[in-house]
């Protein structure tokens, strides 16, 4: 799994990209939290990831909540397909905040 | 039609083997003719069960060994999970409500969804687990 940080217009952009799994999760989950712990909006591009398993989905769900406890934005963007079947899967498609672009995103945002 | 073993593999508790292990379920899978839907949930619902084993039963101890057998079985795929860890509290496996929102806790939840039949227990030795998993592909 890689991990890219973007910087944005009052939020950050983390991008993951291959395969989110148990040997790399703690990556992620790191990566998420440190950008809250700066207290930025947050944004994560899944639009790279070829598989997701539930650690990697956990990983969200804690950076999701921490947003929200800090009233700081937390969306996904780009969602893979392999990404998007396991959300549906843990019923989570409808509790994340999901953008199709970043640009929409912006729109939203304005 | 008799029972045919497609692999059986024995690994160590690693998360960084997981990778390898999804390649040969999918290419396996693939093989039996599982359409690429079917192919991907039984990827998702293998490797949530062998992630289970290294978190919950051998707790991280990458000394442990997993063995990982799949079959066909006139027109279903048969998962076995095998591990010889000490025995979990099978009362303790169970999905978690989705209301519920937390991290964690989806594992179980994933095989459940995907699978048609699931069964767990102790190894009669007393020192291991098993899961058997069952899906229609036809």
């Amino acid at each position: 799994m890689n991990i890219n940080t973007l910087e944005g217009e009052g939020y950050t952009i983390i991008g993951l990209e291959g395969d989110v799994d148990l040997s790399c999760s703690p990556d992620a989950r790191k990566s998420i939290l440190d950008v809250l712990q700066t207290n930025k909006n947050l944004l994560i591009d899944l639009g790279k990831v070829s598989y997701i398993d539930s650690s990697g989905v956990a990983s969200l769900v804690e950076g999701y909540q921490t947003a929200k406890k800090q009233a700081l934005k937390f969306g996904l963007v780009g969602v893979s397909d392999a990404a998007m079947s396991v959300l549906k899967l843990a019923r989570l498609d409808k509790v994340f905040p999901i953008h199709d672009s970043v640009a929409e995103f912006e729109k939203e945002d304005a | 039609m008799s029972v045919e073993t497609l692999f059986e593999i024995r690994f160590p508790a690693k998360a960084e083997r997981l990778c390898k292990v999804r390649a040969l379920v999918k290419k396996t899978a693939d093989e039996v003719g599982c359409c690429s839907e079917l192919t991907d949930k039984l990827v998702i619902a293998v490797n949530e069960a062998c992630m289970n084993v290294i978190q919950h039963a051998y707790k991280g101890d990458e000394l442990g060994e997993i063995v990982l057998q799949m079959l066909n079985n006139d027109g279903k795929v048969h998962f076995k999970i095998v591990d010889y860890a000490n025995p979990i509290d099978l009362d303790s496996v169970k999905p978690r409500d989705l209301d519920d929102l937390r991290p964690g806790g989806l594992g179980t939840h994933f095989i459940n969804e995907i699978m048609d039949e699931c069964d767990r227990g102790h190894l009669e030795a007393g020192n291991g687990n098993y899961l058997e998993m069952t899906k229609k592909i036809s």
